[in-house]
């Protein structure tokens, strides 16, 4: 399966804000973390407030914020909202020249089994599970600081 | 005497003690699968008893958490070695923890122990098989730090009415 940009994108959003949800961060504070288009982004974390898995906060030190709990949404809960299916690349069309066939058909159930495996895959991966991975990839502690905390970091030795 | 010390210890505020099962245990995990799983299965659990209770001098184990005395969860394993090639490694194929006592980490703490069961065996990896359908358990092996591993599991169908796959 290869997801377009705007899935990763939203995993990486709602991934940030889930580390801490108590934080707050502003589009922008995602989009430089992680190196992406904030004019993008901004698409995709309107999807996110539609969605209700983020909760856009108005006003004076604003931002985005986390809606819901890391030990219940798993990556698929994101990734469907932005994919349409997860057929596999080893995609034999249903409708394709000798797609009726024997042989055509046995293609079509192998790649339904990559499919099967991708959904279950992702449906058992929580957002909680994700972030304890990367804080042992990132050599972090089991809390892992968020963007913001680590900007305020990155300041500490200006002020 | 059972191999497995028992640790005591609150969890989240709940008194908790994981402990190898004894013969007096076995209508409590019958109950405690039929909750979970929504199937009795009696005569299933009195032949696991028979094999995994006797003695827990290593390499089998039924362990059992209880929360202030009474059973609220329990978790089985073994060792095996050589199928397919496979060095020794641990196997947990049965997990339960009462929906009472759901998200207190009685799960966490049972796999916690059962690890280190394996561990004194000398195995260093641990696997299971989880339907894909089951999400909560699948779920919460991940959230162990479980993934994938280097096995497949291939099934067919026998019924002799039913195509298999490629």
């Amino acid at each position: 399966m290869k997801i377009q940009k705007s899935t990763t994108f939203a995993l990486f959003a709602v991934l940030e804000l889930a580390r801490d949800p108590e934080a707050q961060l502003s589009t922008a504070e995602i989009a430089e973390a992680y190196d992406i288009s904030v004019h993008h982004l901004a698409k995709v974390m309107r999807q996110l407030v539609r969605a209700g898995l983020v909760q856009s906060v108005r006003g004076a030190g604003g931002g985005n914020r986390f809606n819901g709990n890391p030990n219940r949404i798993t990556l698929y809960d994101v990734v469907a909202l932005f994919e349409d299916n997860l057929a596999s690349e080893f995609d034999v069309a249903e409708a394709g020249p000798g797609a009726g066939s024997g042989i055509g058909r046995a293609l079509q159930s192998v790649g339904d089994e990559i499919e099967d495996l991708t959904r279950a895959t992702l449906q058992s991966i929580t957002l909680a599970t994700l972030l304890k991975h990367a804080a042992k990839v990132d050599g972090a502690p089991s809390e892992a600081r968020s963007v913001r905390t680590t900007l305020q970091d990155s300041l500490e030795p200006l002020t | 005497m059972p191999q497995t010390d028992a640790i005591k210890g609150p969890v989240d505020r709940v008194e908790l003690t994981v402990r190898a099962a004894g013969p007096d245990d076995l209508e409590a995990i019958i109950r405690l699968d039929t909750e979970t799983s929504g199937r009795a299965k009696p005569a299933y659990w009195q032949g696991i008893f028979q094999t995994y209770v006797p003695d827990q001098k290593g390499e089998r184990y039924l362990l059992i958490a209880d929360v202030e005395g009474v059973a609220a969860g329990f978790v089985v394993g073994e060792v095996r070695a050589w199928e397919f090639g496979s060095p020794p490694c641990g196997w947990v194929f049965a997990l339960g923890v009462s929906n009472a006592h759901r998200e207190h980490h009685i799960g966490s703490r049972l796999m916690e122990e059962i690890f280190n069961c394996f561990r004194r065996d000398g195995v260093n990896s641990v696997r299971t098989s989880v339907s894909r359908l089951d999400t909560l358990n699948l779920s919460f092996f991940r959230s162990l730090g479980m993934t994938a591993g280097p096995y497949v599991q291939l099934e067919i169908s026998i019924d002799e009415d039913q195509a298999s796959g490629p």
